[in-house]
């Protein structure tokens, strides 16, 4: 018998978890410290005055932020991407469970929902103008179409895949639509919805502020567009990095509810193996 | 022959048209706001008759075909490079998750002074909207490949560009085919947009200047034609995907 | 023993599985010692989560020991898969996007073999699995067991000097199980292959064995290694024999109180 066994030294767990999560913590500083790195490196070759430094970028957002129009801009914008978000998610996935659970509309509906998540549906804009005028509705109908159809498709998608053993228990125990839907098929296909829901929330964002763009005297939108045809690389940029900052950290939150869901149904189904 | 839920699908399209079509001409609808879909049709055989507009056409078409092949090559290159580099990979999901909230287009002025005044920023809207997408799937494909696939693969002791061509690429293929399928969608929504927002040419310039000409008939038109055409390219590859994933069994 | 004839050997085997995210390390197996002759078939059984799988990839240089040492025909295996070793994994690992015929040709592709010499080689091994007449299906149009028969094939066909299998038939019913132990037989019997099966069925064991090793709960060791004395030629009517029964009942009472513990255990 050999007598070193040379294992890795033996960690408690939740000491081990800890340095795990700070560890990941590093990577993320680290990551951030080489994305400030390359932007940096790319303002001294291209010039500052076309893309602006991380730095003057920071200086510039905190300018705007300090404006005191800022607030009811970021308010406007906030208004309409929350309400927005609340249509979209609801509806997507009220559509989204209709359309999984009865299999022949969603039959008929996957190439037609497929079809319009593939327009460049900043075409419209034109027909959201006519029908809502110029406005907050115009800005909440265009975050709606762009995030509901993949929160319907990702809806749709999950509940179809549910085990069709579900479906039988469910009607074993006399559950109504109404329970099924609430009881069986949301908590089933929640990996699914909550993927959807992510892609949901960035389309729905980008929509919203899009119709700004066109459609609006007010919000973020707004502030970029003008910007934009000002040629103030500047506010663009520390707009943008507004934005990105928010979207990430949103997002951020809905990645790990996302890796807790998948993890927990693989640990699931990974018990009959 | 068609299924029955292809039949269902057409009636309800062609339903949905006559509908529209019923309320524009008994004058429900105001003809300002949206007009009758077969004057859509009239005003796209118009446009597809005047050479202005077809060179419009063709040129949103070279540029969003550009955007497609940047996006798959750099996509695919950088999503497999991820591959390799688990702990990257994890750092950098949140923001390749909220990478679509971010309206790419609005650095066309850096685009702009980068390219200069051509078609290039416009391929750089397109490409920076699609790339991501690729990214993403080839990733997903990449880590999907099943554990036994892979060990089968170790045991024959295959070369690593074997291990590549003959193992990890027709394994992740349904996903690098739904990549490449996302970059068609997102290159044309990236490229219009542009063309849309700040350009003097392309299909997306064309409707909006239609729109602010009053020119309803040409703007729904064009628009018709736009939907035909990205419509069509994504209904063909949507069955050449669904061909490719029956013949795997979904997997 | 004859040292000549031993073809793989085991010393002090150990395999502890280092601690990640949230999870302590995790002593799998070991330390264990085997012997394997050349030529014999042994089969591996134990309660579930004791480590066979584990030990089937030391074996098969997928993995390398914590400690100890594996040599297969007097080299070390050392995180590398030696010549002349085939293996068949629990898991699926069909190809999905190869015909059946491909699937079973692959390995000799890669090797540069003439496309002559391969079809003499794939068509009377598709033919051994029973699987000659899907030579040109894929592997979502076959069940779990064909499938599962179509890799032992894409194994067979390189042919290994040992043959390590996981858990083959874990997908089918029990006759058919039966009969696919009877091909096994007559494989083995045509080859010489050593075959090195692992199973948690101890019918199975017991019927097609030369030796069979039972292993504790984990972390896994061996507890017993049983001598069958079936002659060479033999087939699945061996379970009406009643020195078949004494086999399984010796198997079972080892086993017994290892499965309650692994029970008990998780
Ligand atoms: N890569 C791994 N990392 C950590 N633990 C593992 C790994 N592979 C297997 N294990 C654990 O080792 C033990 C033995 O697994 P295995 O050899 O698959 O058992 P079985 O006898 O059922 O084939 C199990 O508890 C399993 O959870
Ligand atoms: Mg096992």
């Amino acid at each position: 018998m050999p007598g070193a066994v040379d294992i890795d030294p033996a960690v408690p767990a939740a000491e081990h978890a800890r340095s795990r999560g700070w560890s990941a913590l590093a990577d993320t500083v680290l990551l951030i410290t080489g994305m400030l790195i390359v932007w940096q490196v790319a303002t001294l070759i291209i010039g500052h005055e076309v893309l602006t430094s991380p730095l003057e970028t920071a200086r510039r957002l905190s300018a705007i932020m300090a404006d005191p129009d800022f607030p009811a801009h970021a308010w406007e914008t906030g208004r309409a991407f929350g309400t927005a978000l609340i249509i979209a998610l609801a509806g997507g996935l009220t559509i989204g469970v209709a359309l999984g659970a009865h299999r022949l509309s969603g039959q008929v509906a996957a190439p037609i929902l497929v079809a319009l998540y593939s327009i460049p549906k900043i075409t419209l804009y034109p027909v959201i103008l006519l029908l809502f005028g110029l406005g907050i509705s115009a800005k909440i109908a265009f975050g709606v179409i762009h995030g509901i159809i993949p929160v319907i498709i990702f809806t749709m998608n999950g509940v179809r895949n549910i085990n069709g053993v579900y479906f039988r228990a469910a009607r074993a125990m006399r559950l109504s639509g109404m329970q099924t839907a609430s009881n069986i098929i949301v908590p089933a296909a929640l990996p699914e919805i909550v993927s959807g829901f992510r892609i949901g929330f960035s389309l729905t964002l980008l929509g919203t502020l899009i119709g700004e763009m066109f459609a609006s005297q007010r919000g973020i939108g707004y502030m970029l567009v003008k910007a934009m045809e000002t040629n103030d690389v500047a506010t663009v940029m520390a707009l943008a990095l507004f934005l990105i900052v928010l979207a990430t950290a949103a997002s951020s939150v809905l990645l790990v509810i996302d890796r807790r869901l998948h993890q927990s149904v693989i640990a699931q189904s990974g018990d009959s193996q | 022959m068609m299924t029955r839920p292809g039949k269902l699908r057409w009636a309800l399209i062609i339903a949905a048209l006559a509908l529209l079509e019923g309320a524009c001409r008994l004058g429900f609808v105001s003809r300002q706001t949206i007009i009758a879909p077969t004057a859509m049709a009239a005003g796209a055989w118009q446009a597809l008759g005047s050479a202005e507009m077809r060179g419009h056409i063709l040129i949103t078409l070279a540029s969003v075909a550009q955007s497609i092949g940047l996006a798959i090559v750099v996509g695919f290159a950088v999503g497999a490079a991820l591959y390799r580099l688990p702990r990257l990979r994890r750092t950098l999901d949140p923001f390749l998750a909220s990478y679509y909230a971010v309206p790419a287009f609005v650095f066309y002025p850096v685009f702009i002074v980068l390219f200069g005044l051509n078609r290039w920023p416009l391929v750089a809207i397109g490409f920076v909207f699609a790339v991501t997408a690729v990214i993403i799937n080839t990733l997903d494909g990449l880590s999907r490949v099943p554990r036994g696939v892979r060990r089968t693969a170790a045991v024959m002791k295959l070369t690593p560009l074997q291990h590549i061509f003959f193992i990890m690429l027709p394994a992740a293929a349904p996903w690098l085919f739904t990549g490449a399928k996302f970059a068609v969608v997102y290159s044309f929504i990236g490229v219009i947009a542009g063309e849309f927002v700040l350009s003097g040419a392309g299909l997306g310039h064309a409707i909006a200047f239609a729109y602010n000409s009053f020119d309803n008939e040409t703007m729904y038109g064009l628009m018709l034609l736009l939907f035909l055409i990205v419509g069509g390219i994504n209904m063909q590859l949507w069955i050449w995907e669904q061909r490719l994933y029956a013949r795997r069994g979904g997997y | 023993m004859n040292t000549s004839s031993v073809q793989l050997c085991l010393r002090g085997v150990t395999r502890v599985f280092p601690a990640v995210e949230q999870q302590k390390p995790l002593h799998a197996l070991g330390p264990l010692d085997l012997d394997l002759r050349r030529g014999e078939f042994f089969s591996v059984v134990g309660p579930s989560g004791c480590g066979k799988s584990t030990l089937l990839d030391l074996v098969a240089g997928l993995a390398r020991p914590t400690a100890g040492t594996i040599t297969f025909e007097g080299r070390p295996v050392a995180g590398e898969v030696p010549d002349g070793i085939g293996v068949v994994f629990q898991e699926d690992a069909s190809f999905p996007w190869l015909s059946v015929y491909d699937n079973a040709a692959f390995a000799l592709r890669r090797a540069g073999m003439a496309e002559k010499d391969i079809r003499e080689r794939v068509d009377p091994t598709l033919a051994a699995v029973g699987l000659q007449s899907f030579a040109g299906a894929y592997p979502a149009q076959l069940s779990g067991g064909m499938r599962q028969r179509l890799c032992i094939a894409r194994t067979l066909v390189t042919r290994p000097r040992l043959l390590l299998l996981d858990e083959p038939f874990g997908a089918l019913d029990q006759q058919t199980r039966l009969l696919m132990g009877d091909e096994l037989l007559d494989l083995w019997r045509l080859t010489d292959a050593t075959v090195f099966l692992i199973t948690h069925s101890l019918d199975e064991a017991a019927l097609l064995s030369d030796r069979i090793g039972v292993m504790s709960a984990r972390p896994g060791v061996f507890i017993d290694l049983v001598d069958t004395a079936w002659p060479r030629e033999r087939d699945s009517r061996i379970v009406s024999d009643p020195a078949f029964g004494r086999v399984t009942g010796r198997l079972w009472e080892m086993l017994r109180g290892q499965s309650l513990k692994a029970l008990a255990g998780g």
